[in-house]
């Protein structure tokens, strides 16, 4: 069944989701896992995508849309090539978050939580990221970056639109463009993500620097 | 890290910052050692004692003793051990640096644990929003699984366990416990009505443990140096350490681990460095947005343990301590919260659901100017609607604690600057 239901997928991200149906002891358990995996093969959660987690889980279409609507990083519309997410929860409030979101808002030109005209970026305000040490802090495609002013925030998108990294990753940013960091990130990573989809190896969504 | 203390959770990652989250620098250091030992000297039970004997209280938000908690598991098998590394609550990022700093240590406890509970199937909820993190822990236990750790057989003692990393995909709601088995089911991240308690019906219906990722953590310490040497760390009702995650308006934010036995004065001032630009502390809230405030005229000498803080109608939650200077906007602060509260209600119980929104909607209404002075009395109204009497701990007429939380700063500007509340509203009337 699974390679029907996937015809349309690639053979790597079809083998990721035979082992997440195989991984757990129950398959509906793989849903979240296939969402992504079905986001990365899709651009976002379409009804397409939707349907073949449904095949793939056993559940029914509106099961599966019922889970996927419950969940916010489950995109249901289009997303720009870098999502960015500016944490306006109460430390990052405190510390002027909301003047780093609109920062980024005007540079990316996306007041009002659409995504850029030249479907480079989306721009949304989220709760807490856990990096409240680091205030105010962001996200690009959910890879962090720590105490940005607001003028490193407008820095950090003409970056992103002038170089355009294949695989957005924390740690240049955060020297690119951070401050202040919740604690020592200590180890270099050269791991990160290629699309707005959490960036993991299981789930097919993460890519290596030089790899 | 501070006051000179051993530290228990972060010695490895402030000895060695630059490898601590390897496996060699966790064996380097002595890691794994307490795991050999007990599965070749120690029976199931003589781990669960020394947890029991310590004390430890769960490092999630409800303090609940972790020795009572395992002692709840039901017999029936197949059983579950969840790790809750859902971190969401605002203010808090301890455990973030626990996964990414020294993931083995939680690995360890993890394998240390389940084989306490005879658990062979492991699952870490990590939040979606943390990648990194969630990266970091699976580069650990795959090492786990490749050095002998983790799987069939571990370190030929007959024990097996599986553990896996699963990501959540953005809803706060699912740190609640029954809410995060829910969604590790593959269904909407709801939290259910308890009892059943998840020690008896848990992940698919199931006996299942769910523990703090700092609670875990703590296990391979317990273990190695007893549950009595622990126990005697800090407050007698508090034991052990705890990770705090200070943020705000304070000079040294980030997470200290410290035993329980300072006072807030301790914490803010000599710890966190005090308030920054020379000025003053107004206000701090001690362990999440859930947690009623605390205001320096009643509290700074107030003692950071369970007890104390409790006594002063407020908890420990998270372990997360936003500090607020005298700069603040306490009804914009409050604002904050409550809107986070109202975007992540799940919706089923109705004084939760409508409620977080209409309070949402008030503070919102009396920031823009257009407050009517009958608000004071309508935020209390629909605060003791979603948490009736408005007491604390709260009387609980909602499937889960978020909806009562929700109320806490509101409650709190009320106590503590109504004046200022007052003046908002009249300022909005005369415009
Ligand atoms: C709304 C809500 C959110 C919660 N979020 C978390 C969380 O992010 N992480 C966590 O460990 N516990 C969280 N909890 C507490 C869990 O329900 C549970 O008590 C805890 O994971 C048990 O572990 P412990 O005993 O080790 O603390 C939350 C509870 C509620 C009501
Ligand atoms: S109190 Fe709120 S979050 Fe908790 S179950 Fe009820 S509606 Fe959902
Ligand atoms: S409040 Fe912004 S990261 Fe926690």
């Amino acid at each position: 069944m699974t390679a029907d239901t996937l015809a349309g997928w690639s053979a790597a991200n079809r083998r990721r989701a035979e082992a997440m149906l195989a991984a757990y002891p129950d398959r509906r358990s793989a849903v979240m896992p296939l969402l992504y995996l079905a986001a990365m093969e899709h651009g976002h959660i379409t009804e397409d995508a939707m349907r073949e987690v449904a095949a793939l889980t056993g559940m029914t279409p509106a099961q599966v849309q019922s889970v996927a609507s419950f969940y916010t990083m489950y995109k249901r519309d289009g997303v720009g090539r870098y999502l960015i997410s500016v944490c306006t929860s109460i430390s990052c409030f405190l510390l002027g978050s909301d003047a780093l979101l609109a920062a980024v808002e005007e540079e990316t030109g996306t007041a009002g939580g659409e995504s850029s005209d030249d479907g480079l970026f989306s721009v949304e305000h989220v709760e807490c990221i856990g990096a409240c040490g680091g205030a105010p802090a962001l996200q690009v495609n959910y890879e962090l970056v720590e105490g940005v002013a607001p003028d490193k925030g407008a820095a950090l998108c003409r970056w992103l639109r002038d170089a355009g990294p294949e695989i957005v990753l924390s740690d240049e940013m955060q020297q690119l463009f951070g401050g202040r960091r919740s604690f020592d990130w200590a180890i270099r990573e050269h791991e990160g993500a290629v699309a707005p989809v959490p960036a993991f190896a299981p789930y097919g969504s993460s890519g290596e620097e030089g790899a | 890290m501070a006051s000179g203390f051993p530290p228990i959770l972060t010695g490895r990652m402030t000895e060695a910052p630059g490898d601590s989250h390897t496996i060699a620098r966790y064996e380097a250091t002595g890691g794994y050692t307490t795991l050999r030992t007990a599965l070749s000297g120690m029976t199931p039970e003589q781990v669960t004692e020394q947890v029991k004997a310590s004390n430890l209280q769960g490092r999630g938000g409800a303090a609940f003793p972790t020795g009572v908690k395992w002692g709840f598991l039901a017999p029936a098998t197949p059983r579950f051990l969840v790790v809750n590394a859902d971190e969401s609550e605002p203010g808090t990022f301890k455990d973030r640096q626990l996964l990414e700093r020294d993931p083995h240590q939680l690995i360890e406890g993890t394998v240390l644990s389940a084989y306490a509970l005879a658990v062979h199937h492991a699952f870490v909820y990590v939040r979606g929003e943390y990648p990194k993190p969630a990266r970091r822990l699976q580069r650990a236990i795959d090492e786990a699984y490749a050095a002998g750790f983790l799987g069939s057989d571990i370190l030929g003692s007959g024990f097996d366990l599986d553990l896996m990393v699963h990501l959540g995909a953005g809803a706060y709601i699912c740190g609640e416990e029954t809410a995060l088995l829910n969604s590790l089911e593959g269904k909407r991240g709801e939290p259910r009505i308890k009892p059943p308690f998840p020690a008896v019906e848990g992940l698919y219906s199931r006996p299942t443990i769910v523990n703090n990722v700092e609670t875990i953590s703590n296990v391979p310490w317990i273990v190695a140096n007893g549950g009595r040497a622990y126990a005697s760390i800090g407050d007698p009702a508090s034991a052990g350490t705890r990770l705090f995650s200070l943020s705000g308006h304070v000079k040294n934010p980030g997470n200290y681990e410290i035993p329980m036995d300072l006072t807030w004065r301790e914490l803010i001032y000599d710890i966190g460095g005090g308030i920054p630009e020379g000025r003053e502390l107004k206000c701090w809230i001690p362990g999440g947005a859930s947690a009623p405030w605390f205001v320096p005229a009643e509290h700074l000498d107030t003692r950071v343990t369970k007890d104390d803080v409790a006594e002063n109608g407020s908890m420990l939650g998270s372990g997360a301590v936003v500090v607020m200077d005298d700069t603040t906007n306490v009804v914009a602060a409050a604002h904050r919260i409550v809107r986070f509260f109202a975007h992540e209600s799940c919706g089923q119980c109705t004084p939760c659901r409508e409620g977080t929104t209409w309070l949402e909607r008030m503070l919102w209404r009396i920031l823009q100017g257009h407050g009517r002075p009958q608000d004071l009395d309508m935020l209390m109204d629909v605060s003791d609607n979603i948490s009736p009497g408005l007491t604390w701990p709260p009387a609980m007429t909602t499937i889960c604690p978020l909806g009562p939380s929700a109320v806490s700063p509101i409650t709190s500007i009320m106590k503590y600057f109504r004046d200022e509340v007052e003046e908002m509203l009249a300022a909005g009337v005369t415009t």
